[in-house]
């Protein structure tokens, strides 16, 4: 555990603190500037986030369209995006004359910060959480819904008739998949025994979820991975904009930099679900642990905690992307077939062989 | 039986939509097959077949000879009038007035590439040339003249 | 309820919608006039002429070389067919019998112009359903098809072969070579669109029993080709009124009885497959000779009204003419397969949702530029 520690970012956390206290003697005003400097790195981390996202998708969607994807702009394109969000940031920041203006413009700020919020409680490395909040999953699972009321808002302000359609497919959409969601995360605090995601996490310091919880877990995964695809709106279940039927549904009307903050907040959205798939059921930062083979422990343990959250994190943000440049789109009533007769009973039913299963102690 | 469809339906959908992700995997991991043709980079071996409809060209020889008759034959089986033959009267060394081209006028931007004009020219004066860039800041540089300054018709060939 | 002065709710509650004529999968300047419940069609009016571009009169004024290429801008992924038709047209009326070569040269040509135009049909049905990924699947042999094309008849699309009495100029000595090879990587490739898009379930349930066109309905719309071979109506003109020696082909007509938008999606990819059959069939007896039957320089039809009809990828197009005796047609008159097909989207996408009407667009496999003309 030592060479874990020595790895983690959490010695530097602290050693701010205490450079910080020294200038600021007063606790209050030391906690304020600490979020400031929080906010700061996050917003900064966020954006690089977004840009490295938007690159990644670019290039797994052209290899697998047998393309190149960017590669002019920059070492391999890297740069492409940048100028993209360069461009964004010179057009005109257009209101539609018929639309509610207020709402209108208010729209891409609650779905940013709404995605941006969810990011607090993720433990990023061992001891490295902006936010060590003991209701963790809750908290990400209540925040991240209230991304719906900007997309309705954007769709509704905008005075167009296919962004309303979006509004409206996205209200459904949304609101059911979230019901998956939260039951696949309940399985695993069933298991942990805790809502706090360091706990979830710690839980795993023998293996992780997905190997130690059979086949249960495994589906309960799987349900995850889909309704969250789901909920953040990727195809093949992105009904909400679906271009092809809707023109761009509720985004429609925006574009220069509120509609760069649509495209933000889908990768950062696409970040904290497989953040979360990765911390719930594949150990988060924890390495691969077997049991109690403490040599192989040992190894896998020189690699940073950091490399193993974001390596599990990227896995699942890959599986996500091949979705989308696989799968066709969902209809509206096949989207939600899918998710009441299919996804939900699965889960219920899931729920009830897990908990069975924590009672029993049936897992390792 | 129902249960036995219901599950029936999630294997086989589940198999299917791994069929397709094993595609495009087996396409992610097989970067080579990438058929993207880097146009303006692979300009120095881009193969551009003989027979490629690019515009209207008017072949001159070393003496700065082309065989143009002014016949009008491809002014008349254009069907766009894209080609204007400006004739005018020569006078040769034998004394004789003859009908000669003053200018070739080619309207590029009127042009369909359908050839017409190279079938119906009776002197084989024209051919279409392989050139497929022809974008211009103005379409009044579309405008061409295909017979260059001074040119003179080949010997023999009206006989 | 009004916007900009317009109705957007009926009195019934309705919700009038414009699809198009911008619109990312009416494929062109297709307009849709739709009266939405919720998300459930309850009428549809299309609205044409958006693209008009006179054709039809512009003819009138041509010569019978010079009208043939005009058709090729009518439905421009079947470009081969149509200059086909008019070159059948002009030579049923003067009589002249094309040789032997131009005709297995023109039917080998139009097949591989038909896959390249199912091709992009698939390419596109994909896309409208909202998977990106087959589209460049197809595109990667469309473009072998087109590469070939442009070697042997100097244009990728409008390719402009057809002359009266036969064709252009002879193709390339590798020509054989070639068009085998494009078949090869046809037939290696063909099991990649079943995996990606074929079997693949979300895409199936989006077709199966969406967008049902009866027989009945087919027949009196006037649909034709594979739209009304999917409702179960006989109607490919090779086999019914076989021209430039399809009659001695063996190739099998797809018909099949479902009616809805898989059945459709069905039959255009066993019409690829009947496609390559033909073209194997012809490749390897290929007959010498002359190319192109002598014809007047200046041809004069005689009197009377003459009428031509082939199989383009999408249908029955027909010609008619009605001459006068002179240098150009006194009327032409072209029966565009897409117009008839079109009437048949406001009866099998009523009652669906928007996203059935996305994949019933997709599978009529409309090219608007033929509707107007």
């Amino acid at each position: 555990m030592k060479i874990l520690l020595a790895y983690s970012l959490s010695g530097f956390a602290s050693y701010l603190h205490r450079l910080l206290s020294g200038f600021i003697p007063d606790a209050f005003w030391l906690m304020v500037t600490e979020m400031v400097i929080t906010g700061v790195c996050l917003l900064v981390f966020l954006i690089l986030l977004a840009f490295f996202l938007g690159y990644m998708e670019r290039k797994v969607a052209a290899f697998m369209e047998i393309r190149f994807g960017p590669n002019r702009v920059g070492p391999k394109g890297t740069l492409q995006i940048v100028a993209d969000t360069v461009k964004l940031l010179f057009k005109e920041g257009l209101t539609p004359d018929l639309s509610d203006k207020f709402l209108f413009n208010l729209a891409p700020g609650i779905i940013v910060i709404s995605a941006m919020l969810a990011v607090a409680p993720i433990a990023f490395a061992k001891g490295f959480q902006i936010w060590d909040i003991n209701i963790g999953v809750l908290y990400i699972s209540s925040v991240s819904s209230i991304a719906v009321i900007g997309i309705l808002m954007a769709g509704w302000s905008s005075s167009n008739k296919y962004s309303i359609i979006g509004a409206m497919r996205a209200g459904a959409q949304i609101v059911s998949y979230e019901l998956s969601v939260g039951l696949s995360l309940i399985s695993i605090v069933v298991l942990s025994g805790s809502l706090s995601l360091n706990d979830i996490v710690e839980s795993q310091a023998n293996g992780w979820w997905i190997l130690k919880g059979h086949i249960p877990v495994l589906i309960s995964f799987v349900i995850f991975v889909v309704a969250s695809t789901a909920e953040i709106n990727r195809a093949p279940f992105d009904l909400v904009e679906a271009d092809q039927e809707l023109t761009g549904g509720f985004n429609t009307e925006y574009g220069g930099m509120k509609f760069a903050m649509f495209l933000m907040s889908e990768y950062i959205n696409l970040f904290v679900v497989s953040a979360v798939a990765a911390t719930l059921f594949l150990g988060g930062w924890m390495p691969f642990h077997i049991g109690n083979f403490t040599a192989f422990n040992h190894i896998m343990d020189y690699i940073p905690s950091s490399i193993w959250f974001f390596g599990k994190t990227l896995f699942i943000i890959f599986i996500i992307m091949q979705f989308r440049w696989t799968f066709p789109r969902l209809r509206i009533d096949q989207l939600l077939n899918l998710e009441w007769k299919y996804l939900l009973p699965i889960s219920m039913i899931n729920v009830l062989l897990v908990t069975l299963m924590a009672i029993m102690g049936w897992h390792f | 039986m129902f249960i036995k469809e219901y599950f029936g339906t999630i294997f086989n959908s589940v198999k299917s939509l791994l069929t397709g992700m094993k595609l495009t995997g087996y396409y992610f991991t097989h970067q080579n097959k990438i058929i993207t043709e880097e146009y303006p980079d692979n300009r120095a071996t881009l193969i551009i077949p003989e027979r490629f409809r690019g515009e209207v060209i008017m072949p001159h020889d070393e003496n700065n000879e082309h065989r143009c008759t002014g016949c009008q034959s491809c002014e008349l089986s254009c069907p766009n009038g894209t080609i204007k033959i400006i004739t005018q009267q020569e006078i040769q060394p034998d004394g004789k007035k003859k009908k000669r081209i003053h200018t070739w006028v080619y309207h590029l931007d009127m042009c369909t590439m359908c050839g017409m004009c190279v079938t119906a020219c009776p002197t084989e004066a024209i051919k279409m040339g392989n050139e497929f860039e022809h974008s211009v800041y103005d379409k009044s540089q579309l405008k061409k003249i295909l017979n260059k300054p001074d040119s003179k018709l080949k010997q023999g060939v009206e006989d | 309820m009004k916007l900009l002065g317009e109705d957007i709710v009926t009195e019934t509650g309705e919700f009038i919608i414009n699809m198009g004529p911008q619109h990312p999968s009416t494929h062109g300047v297709l307009h849709l006039k739709i009266w939405l419940d919720g998300e459930t069609i309850k009428k549809i009016e299309p609205h044409l002429g958006y693209i008009h571009r006179s054709i039809e009169k512009m003819s009138e004024k041509m010569s019978y070389r010079q009208f043939i290429y005009l058709t090729s801008r009518m439905d421009y992924l079947s470009a081969h067919m149509n200059n086909q038709a008019c070159a059948l047209v002009v030579e049923k009326a003067l009589q002249v019998e094309v040789p032997e070569r131009a005709k297995a040269i023109r039917i080998l040509l139009a097949e591989l112009s038909r896959i390249g135009s199912h091709l992009l049909w698939f390419a596109s049905v994909g896309l409208d359903l909202g998977g990106v990924t087959p589209f460049f699947y197809a595109f990667r042999e469309r473009e072998a098809i087109n590469s070939l094309m442009e070697e042997n008849c100097g244009a990728r699309l409008t390719q402009n072969f057809h002359v009266p009495g036969g064709i252009l100029e002879d193709v390339n000595p590798d020509f054989q070579k070639r068009v085998k090879e494009v078949i090869k990587q046809l037939k290696d490739n063909f099991h990649e669109y079943d995996e990606i898009l074929t079997g693949n379930v979300i895409f199936q349930n989006r077709l199966k029993g969406v967008g049902y066109l009866s027989k009945e309905d087919a027949i009196s719309l006037g649909c034709s080709g594979p739209t009304a071979r999917a409702s179960g109506v006989v109607c490919d003109i090779r086999k019914s009124n076989p021209y430039d020696g399809y009659e001695k082909l063996e190739f099998d007509e797809v018909v099949l009885t479902g009616g809805d938008s898989w059945a459709r999606y069905q039959v255009r990819m066993a019409e690829m497959l009947q496609s390559i059959k033909i073209i194997e069939q012809m490749i390897d007896n290929m007959p010498e000779g002359d190319i192109v039957a002598k014809t007047k320089n200046v041809i004069k039809l005689p009197k009377g009204e003459f009428y031509q009809r082939v199989e383009t990828a999408r249908g029955e197009l027909g010609v008619y003419i009605v001459s006068e005796g002179a240098a150009t047609p006194y009327r032409c008159k072209y029966r565009s397969p897409n117009f008839a097909n079109l009437s048949a989207i406001p009866i099998a996408a009523k009652g669906g949702k928007i996203g059935d009407l996305i994949a019933i667009m997709a599978t009529v496999d409309l090219i608007i530029p033929d509707i107007d003309r």
